[in-house]
């Protein structure tokens, strides 16, 4: 589904991927971990089409499609989601409004009429329930005065929505308390199926206990420098990162 | 002939086509007015108040009162109506044939000024022209020497308007050159409440001026909730002043929008002269092209208890260019006021200008006074985060600034005209969104 092959890309002068390596298959579910400013944000915000970024050198193909080649709205209608690390405050712009004419959009790409306000409003109210929100959230606008656990519930609450077929979602765990963790968990299981891939990026193991990755990877210094199973997660957490940082540094010595 | 020269000979030529009307009290405040115009003269970019306003352009034309001309068809001005019923005046005239005013509730007055010289001149006397000779107030004196037609609304004590009444003064823009002085006089007493729109409209393609000003008398615990809504031809001048005074407990809220003219001033000066006032003032201006509009508010807190609410926001497209000056005065008597002020500006291209000033002048030592104000671009944040859900580029960015217009229209209480705002403001940002890069 999703192919990254030797990716680099930096943010003005600062090189941030320094060669990536990442292949994802339809069905999988992927952690990507690693110690802070390793750039693990910046490798979603990539896939995702954030300005701003420079890509030197790699590429990264998604679908068969060359995905550095579409516009951010491209990626999206082609089912790529991100779920930001911090969902952005729309003042002015109701949340139906939002989901509406995303999801409508994705319904023009496959080529199928729009749907009405009336019709919405019977999907979004099933898709409300996976994340145990009520639709009181509707009516507000986008994320603002949201809780730090109302704003990552409405990233899966979209996720649910426009139906991505590969899901990033970019420190989802922070910030959240464990019964919203676990509600965000939940909520992204259920919506996994085996036509989708899923790639949780995260600090922290716990997230990991929820949603159960296949392969787990260890971004490092712009690197991918360990991939494993789920075990590799739990060492993590239990020996913390330096082990993994010295292990690469006599590798590259 | 140039400015005041020419503006005192055109007086000696309205002055004689007066017959009769030449007389009486309202007659010598024209001329107190003219001779206090001619002795001030127009304002210049040396004067503090319009530093960042060029009238050149408008003072190097000979203005010619606007003559009476054929009324334009019902149909034609029908979506400058938004269904509300009220006065019309066409080039400054008034339009009893396009007017709308019965059903109007047992003792409640509006008719054209003119008229109410005539029939009512003890009331008009008592309120007219209050502010009309200060200083900085040219525009409005040069509206006083010429006023004749306008509309007196006189709501008497305890008198409730159950529709909205919107006083229209059409432009026709037929010949070029031509000044308008509209005058709106309001005389709201004790426990009167009333919903007021004053609009503004230009059909034809030829520069004129309007030079407009607006009195308002807000009585003891009445309420206006007033709408100035400016939809200008394009090539017109449009210089307004609004004088508001208000008494104990009175509730007032303005709201203004601009969307017309090639060169605009507002002026709002609100007088809070008894104690427990609640005061409002909102705005909003969109403009592209080389438009250029300046905001002009004095908020005076003048006895202690009084809240006042300021919110202006502004999307400055292409060449265009805006001020707004806000000023806040809370005189030494005025404790525990409340006074907020905001001014929010969207500019959607480099060459967007803004100059905003707020200013405070407080004498008093308990009071609560803020202000803050943005000049900014769209959030590259909210952009990305809309476009990331699918949304294209243009739509995001026609969404987000509906939505930083929509913090005003939605202030909008009267459902037909803020629909219709609403659909003005979008049809420009459609367009606007058509050619951002």
């Amino acid at each position: 589904m999703l192919k990254i092959e030797n990716l680099h890309a930096r943010i003005e002068d600062t090189e941030i991927l320094k060669g990536i390596d990442l292949e994802i298959n339809a069905g999988e579910v992927h952690a990507i971990m690693g110690p802070n400013g390793s750039g693990k944000s910046t490798l979603a915000q990539v896939l995702a089409g954030r300005e701003g970024y420079e890509i030197t050198a790699g590429s990264v193909s998604y679908l068969e499609k060359d995905l550095l080649d579409l516009d951010p709205e491209e990626r999206a209608r082609e089912g790529l989601f991100l779920a930001f690390q911090y969902p952005v405050e729309i003042p002015g712009v109701n949340s139906t409004y939002f989901l509406r004419t995303g999801y409508n959009e994705m319904r023009r790409h496959r080529g199928e009429d729009p749907v009405d306000a009336m019709d919405f409003l019977k999907l979004i109210r099933e898709k409300l329930a996976l994340v145990e929100m009520d639709e009181s959230f509707l009516k507000r606008p986008v994320n603002e005065g949201f809780s730090g656990g109302e704003k990552k519930r409405h990233e899966v609450l979209q996720m649910a929505v426009l139906e991505p077929k590969l899901s990033i979602l970019d420190e989802t765990d922070s910030g959240l308390d464990i019964d919203a963790l676990r509600i965000v968990a939940n909520g992204v299981n259920q919506l996994h199926a085996p036509d989708k891939a899923v790639v949780v990026v995260t600090h922290y193991q716990r997230l990991l206990d929820y949603i159960v990755p296949d392969f787990v990877h260890v971004l490092y210094q712009g690197r991918i420098v360990k991939s494993g199973d789920k075990t590799l997660a739990l060492e993590l957490e239990a020996k913390g990162y330096d082990w993994v940082k010295e292990e690469h540094l006599e590798q590259t010595r | 002939m140039s400015g005041t020269d020419w503006y005192q000979s055109r007086f000696a030529d309205f002055e004689q086509n007066l017959n009769g009307e030449a007389q009486g009290p309202v007659h010598q405040l024209r001329r107190d007015a003219i001779a206090h115009f001619t002795a001030t003269g127009f304002p210049t970019s040396r004067d503090e108040e319009w530093r960042f306003t060029n009238i050149a352009p408008l003072t190097r034309i000979d203005f010619e009162l606007a003559a009476k001309t054929d009324e334009p068809a019902t149909a034609d001005i029908a979506p400058l109506r938004y269904g509300l019923p009220g006065p019309v005046f066409v080039d400054g005239h008034f339009a009893p044939s396009l007017s709308q005013l019965d059903a109007l509730p047992q003792g409640v007055v509006v008719k054209n000024l003119r008229t109410a010289f005539i029939e009512d001149a003890d009331l008009v006397c008592r309120y007219i022209g209050q502010d009309a000779m200060s200083e900085d107030q040219a525009f409005t004196a040069l509206n006083t020497a010429f006023v004749q037609d306008g509309v007196l609304i006189y709501l008497p004590q305890g008198t409730v308007l159950d529709t909205p009444l919107h006083t229209l003064f059409l432009s026709t823009g037929t010949k070029a050159n031509v000044v308008s002085h509209p005058r709106v006089l309001v005389v709201a007493e004790a426990h009167a409440e009333a919903t007021l729109v004053e609009s503004y409209g230009g059909l034809g393609v030829e520069a004129y001026l309007t030079n407009s000003v607006c009195e308002i008398n807000v009585g003891e615990n009445a309420s206006i909730d007033h709408y100035r809504v400016q939809r200008e031809a394009p090539t017109a001048f449009h210089i307004s002043a609004t004088h508001v005074r208000e008494a104990r407990s009175a509730r007032f809220r303005s709201t203004s929008i601009t969307l017309g003219g090639s060169l605009t001033r507002n002026h709002v000066h609100t007088a809070l002269m008894g104690e427990g006032i609640d005061s409002t003032l909102n705005g909003l201006y969109i403009e592209n092209g080389s438009q250029h509009v300046d905001n002009h508010t004095l908020i005076e807190h003048a006895q202690p208890n009084c809240q006042s609410h300021e919110f202006y926001k502004g999307v400055l497209d292409d060449e265009s260019s805006g001020v707004f000056r806000g000023k806040i005065h809370v005189h030494q008597a005025a404790q525990k006021t409340d006074a907020y002020q905001a001014n929010q500006n969207l500019l959607l291209s480099d060459s967007a200008k803004i100059d905003t000033k707020p200013q405070l002048e407080i004498y008093a030592d308990d009071v609560k006074c803020s202000h803050g104000a943005t000049i900014g671009q769209l959030d590259a944040d909210a952009i990305f985060y809309l476009r990331s859900r699918g949304i294209g580029h243009r739509e995001a960015v026609r969404v987000l600034t509906r939505a930083f217009a929509g913090e005003v229209l939605d202030r909008v209480r009267i459902d037909g005209l803020r629909d219709e705002l609403d659909r003005l403001v979008t049809e420009r940002l459609d367009r606007a969104a058509g050619v951002a890069p």
